[in-house]
């Protein structure tokens, strides 16, 4: 815990610099008669994140906050597993809607999660993964008018199906 | 009393059996939509809009204030049973309405919801047809330092939110200003902090990008990472008894944040530039300030989520006041309204109540309905929401994250941001982990676009003399309120730390 | 009870129209996925009261055999739109909804790479003038006195707009060149706020379309002091023009429906009987005449020339107030 919270700290101060880097393409001065310039706001925040990693670090060095007191690691074997299977699935999971659209990608990672993370039985898996997608695709592109993303063409003549059933 | 009796018409207008059954349709319809993360009152009136064409005009009214108010309460169900704000108005209803679920207690803040979002509607309801010509000259004298004094305001009030450590707050803070700046300049008219030069930026970083990034999302990792994966929400029961006894909770612990809420949000609410989020931010800050009990407020306090609740429905009703009086939309929703009118052939503006009465009662007249349907229908969808808590947590899991993509999806329309929503939410994971509070940059990710644009027209308005913000007869008591409120905890801070040193 | 009568006469002839058109469109290309609507500005300004007003009309005689989906992209002052349109990945099923953005952001941010020119016509649904207001209670009430003003307070004559760059900034840009003005400019973002803050006389005057400030006006408390459109405008009969004042300058907000770069012939064919129908329908001339918009219509070649001009006139414009500060 003690190595991480001060590696968090310093990538965050890391991405602080980087948005005050960035803010300079605006003037961040106080220009007369007008008041801020564009890049002010942006610049002094986070100038202040930066401040404030400063002092995240001097909290850690002496000790003051939890995790600074702590040599456990953060997570243990198995809460990494979790973490990384969990989080994993979810970006598979938008990086395969361009590929097989949002209906697709919602079926296939409910199964994923259901039948291997959650150990379902085959039966509620499949009917949970094809209810939901069907019953959102009603549900958005019928009732409320938003089109989800499709996939790549071999997706299409599925929509074209489904859009001649429901307009 | 020429108002009271428009006032009647409409509301048997909205008694007629139709039209009684247009606002069961609605609200049911309403409150789904709400309920859905990423979904809101917005996208509800927005579908229906075409189809005011083809009913008569004063069912097609009521059938949208039903919605609307549907679409209030929803909000307060995600909050609560899926602990994502579907909206930004609910964002502080989640601060305590999670943790009361999470204790089993989700039937008590779900109770707690619809009974102070009724309140709120109603209060807000009385004032509108008592006062709206005089509102809404109140609502034109807040210019742009007027609003900047109140989000200063807004932001005093949430000094205590944060965690016990205190440079992780203010990074909190900072980090959701900053986010909220991404995009476009509106005051210099160019493209601002377009991070990494990637386009999908020039829109800016949503309230509801890192909302469903940090609760759909990096909570839900956090707590399968600290359950092990192995739980089902604690077990909630439901049953009719119970639930007499959870109203009777729900009246005892939650009014007075209910009535904090009901008068702060309509106040903040009527302000075009300010609307209900910041009203139901406000809300809770002061409901947990004048609390006696306030260490309650973020471990599941009743009042904690009666205040934002009341506060969100009364602000709603509050912002059609300028769409109605002035003809400026104070919210996307009624812009959309405002859209419809013109639709209709309606000017909106100070001529409105005069020439169109019998439009205007009418609206008001349903609203009056709406809420009271929207009560009993919320009401009697609990169960089913308590039931849906009580699915394994490795079903509840996928769908929540489903439900997290999708409705981010639907509210941005945009992959560039389903990226962010996956990466807001890994993020999120891990300075939860480091006990870094995430809820002060969900607020400034909501308050900072209005507070920064109002600051630097202040300044062009003074050219450049910030005293701009004392001077004024309105802003200055509330920028003076404000700074006392901020400086007050700094004070007790010093003022400890020194004794203890002394001791 | 007005509201209803006025309701009922439009619902009548809308659906009068609803049959007429359909006829023509059997045959050939139709859409075979819903429509994309991009709006290339946020929710409630014109741009997006014209698209969702058009799509409603579409929907109500439903006259395509696909819903028109309206998406709000008014990101980075419509640049979020332009980039939508230029990748489109079904061009013949993705429409836009324009303003003059359309013009002012591909010149202002270059780095875009976006070139209008390459877009598709559809069809232009008419232009919306612009009008210079003051609040009642300033006592100005015609256009010399306003001048006198603005001159006297010698800088502190405050002016509300949505934004440098943005449509009623060139015109107060193109004011203040000719007459040697000296205005602080504070930018809203976006139209509806700018009218709130002249009635709350937080600001002096704005320069905005008459739809914005249309409930103001007829409840007394705007006062019209010049039109920039060619000719007086009807609701408007006794305000003078730029062109009268002997400045040959006007200046329109574009309301258009522009297709995506590369859509198919048949598919801008299709689209152009679509809201050529609504053009011609009671709902939209109706619309014309109580919003104030002037009707441009214009075939498609009509309309690429229009645009390469329009481009050349903005770049100008912009250069100018690009020279002045």
């Amino acid at each position: 815990m003690r190595q991480g919270e001060i590696s968090l700290a310093g990538l965050l101060a890391l991405f602080s610099l980087y948005l005050m880097w960035k803010s300079t393409e605006l003037p961040i001065g106080y220009i007369r008669g007008q008041g801020p310039g564009g890049g002010f706001w942006p610049f002094w925040l986070s100038f202040g994140m930066l401040l404030s990693c400063g002092a995240i670090a001097w909290n850690w060095w002496r000790g003051k906050s939890p995790a600074s007191q702590s040599d456990d690691p953060i997570m243990d074997a198995f809460g990494w597993r979790t973490i990384i299977w969990v989080g994993g699935g979810l970006v598979a999971f938008v990086a395969l809607i361009p590929i097989v659209s949002m209906y697709g990608a919602i079926a296939l990672f409910l199964i994923y999660y259901l039948r291997f993370l959650g150990r379902h039985s085959w039966l509620l898996t499949l009917i949970l993964a094809t209810a939901l997608p069907i019953g959102l695709f009603f549900f958005f592109e019928a009732a409320m008018l938003i089109s989800m993303p499709q996939g790549m063409p071999f997706t299409q003549p599925f929509f074209d199906v489904m859009y001649d059933i429901i307009y | 009393m020429e108002v009271l009796s428009f006032l009647t018409d409409g509301v048997l207008l909205a008694l007629a059996p139709t039209n009684l059954f247009l606002i069961v349709i609605g609200v049911t319809v309403g409150l789904f939509i709400g309920a859905m993360p990423g979904l809101g009152s917005v996208n509800g009136v927005a579908i229906l809009l075409p189809i005011t064409f083809l009913v008569p005009p004063g069912s097609a009214i009521i059938f949208l204030a039903a919605i609307y108010y549907g679409a209030m309460y929803g909000g307060a169900i995600s909050s609560v049973a899926l602990g994502i704000p579907g909206a930004s108005t609910a964002v502080a209803t989640t601060f305590d309405g999670r943790p009361l679920a999470l204790q089993g207690r989700a039937s008590l803040a779900l109770v707690t919801a619809a009974l102070a979002s009724f309140v709120g509607g109603t209060v807000a309801n009385v004032f509108f047809t008592l006062f709206a010509p005089i509102l809404a000259s109140l609502a034109l004298s807040f210019g742009p330092p007027e609003i900047f004094a109140l989000m200063l305001l807004a932001f005093a009030t949430f000094v205590g939110l944060g965690g016990d450590d205190i440079p992780k707050t203010i990074f909190s803070i900072c980090f959701g200003l900053v986010l909220a700046t991404v995009g476009f300049d509106t005051i210099s008219g160019e493209p601002r902090l377009v991070l990494f030069d990637i386009p999908g930026f020039l829109r800016g970083i949503g309230f509801i990008v890192l909302a469903i990034g940090v609760y759909g999302i990096g909570e839900m990792l956090w707590t399968i990472e600290q359950t092990r994966g192995e739980i089902t929400t604690t077990n909630p029961k439901m049953t009719a008894k119970g639930m007499m006894s959870d109203t009777k909770e729900a009246v005892r612990r939650g009014w007075k944040g209910t009535w904090i809420g009901s008068l702060i949000g309509f106040f903040v609410g009527i302000l075009p530039a300010a609307g209900a989020t910041p009203g139901s931010l406000m809300s809770y800050g002061v409901a947990k300030m004048v609390s006696n009990t306030p260490q309650e407020f973020g471990n599941g306090s009743p009042n904690g989520v009666a205040a934002p609740e009341a506060a969100n429905n009364s602000a709603s009703t509050g912002s059609m006041l300028p769409m109605l009086t002035l003809g400026i939309p104070g919210s996307p929703t009624t812009a959309i309204l405002l859209g419809g009118m013109v639709i209709w052939g309606l000017t909106p503006g100070p001529r409105l109540f005069v020439d169109e009465s019998e439009f205007v009662w009418g609206l008001i007249g349903s609203f009056y309905i709406s809420n009271i349907a929207a009560l009993l229908i919320n009401l009697a969808f609990i169960p089913l929401f308590i039931w849906m808590l009580r699915m394994p947590f490795t079903i509840l899991a996928p769908l929540i994250f489903v439900l997290s993509i999708v409705g981010g999806f639907a509210a941005s329309r945009s992959m560039h941001d389903l990226w962010l929503i996956v990466i807001f939410g890994i993020a999120a994971f891990f300075m939860r982990k480091f006990d870094y509070p995430l809820a002060p940059a969900v607020l400034a990710i909501v308050l900072g676009p209005i507070a920064e644009p109002t600051l630097r027209q202040s300044l062009l308005l003074s050219s450049g003399d910030p005293m701009i913000f004392f001077t004024r007869p309105i802003a200055g008591p509330i920028t003076i309120i404000a700074i006392i409120l901020i400086l007050l905890p700094a004070i007790k801070l010093i003022r400890g730390s020194r004794r203890v040193e002394e001791a | 009870m007005k509201f209803t009568k006025r309701h009922f006469l439009g619902l009548a002839a809308s659906t009068a129209m609803a049959a007429m058109p359909m006829a023509a469109l059997a045959d050939g290309w139709e859409p075979k996925r819903p429509i994309d609507f991009t709006i290339m500005a946020g929710p409630g300004g014109g741009a997006d009261q014209i698209a969702r007003f058009v799509q409603s009309v579409v929907e109500t005689n439903d006259m395509t055999n696909r819903p028109l989906i309206p998406t709000n992209r008014g990101g980075g002052s419509g640049a979020e739109a332009l980039l939508h349109m230029k990748d489109a990945r079904d061009a013949d099923h993705t429409l836009m909804v324009t303003l003059n953005s359309f013009y002012t952001t591909p010149i202002r941010q270059e780095g875009l790479g976006v070139d209008i020119e390459t877009f598709t016509p559809i069809t232009m649904m008419g232009v919306d003038p612009f009008v210079l207001w003051v609040h009642k209670d300033s006592g100005i009430t015609t256009f010399e006195q306003y001048i006198e003003t603005v001159k006297e307070m010698n800088g502190e004559f405050v002016m509300g707009g949505t934004g440098s760059g943005q449509e009623d900034s060139i015109v107060i840009a193109f004011m203040s060149g000719v007459y040697d003005l000296d205005i602080k400019y504070i930018p809203y973002d976006g139209g509806g706020a700018v009218a709130k803050d002249l009635a709350g006389q937080q600001i002096m005057a704005t320069v905005n379309n008459p739809a914005e400030a249309k409930g103001f006006y007829e409840a007394g408390e705007f006062v019209p002091l010049l039109a920039f459109s060619d000719e007086r405008l009807d609701a408007y009969p006794d305000v003078p023009t730029m062109k009268e004042k002997g400045h040959d300058f006007s200046y329109y907000n574009q309301r258009a429906i522009v297709g995506a770069p590369g859509m198919s012939d048949e598919a801008a064919a299709y689209y152009r009987e679509v809201f050529g129908a609504v053009y011609e329908g009671a709902d939209w001339q109706n619309y014309l005449t109580s919003e104030s918009l002037a009707p441009l219509p214009m075939d498609e070649a009509q309309t690429r020339e229009y645009w390469a001009i329009q481009v050349e006139n903005h770049r100008d414009l912009l250069g100018a107030i690009a020279g002045q500060s």
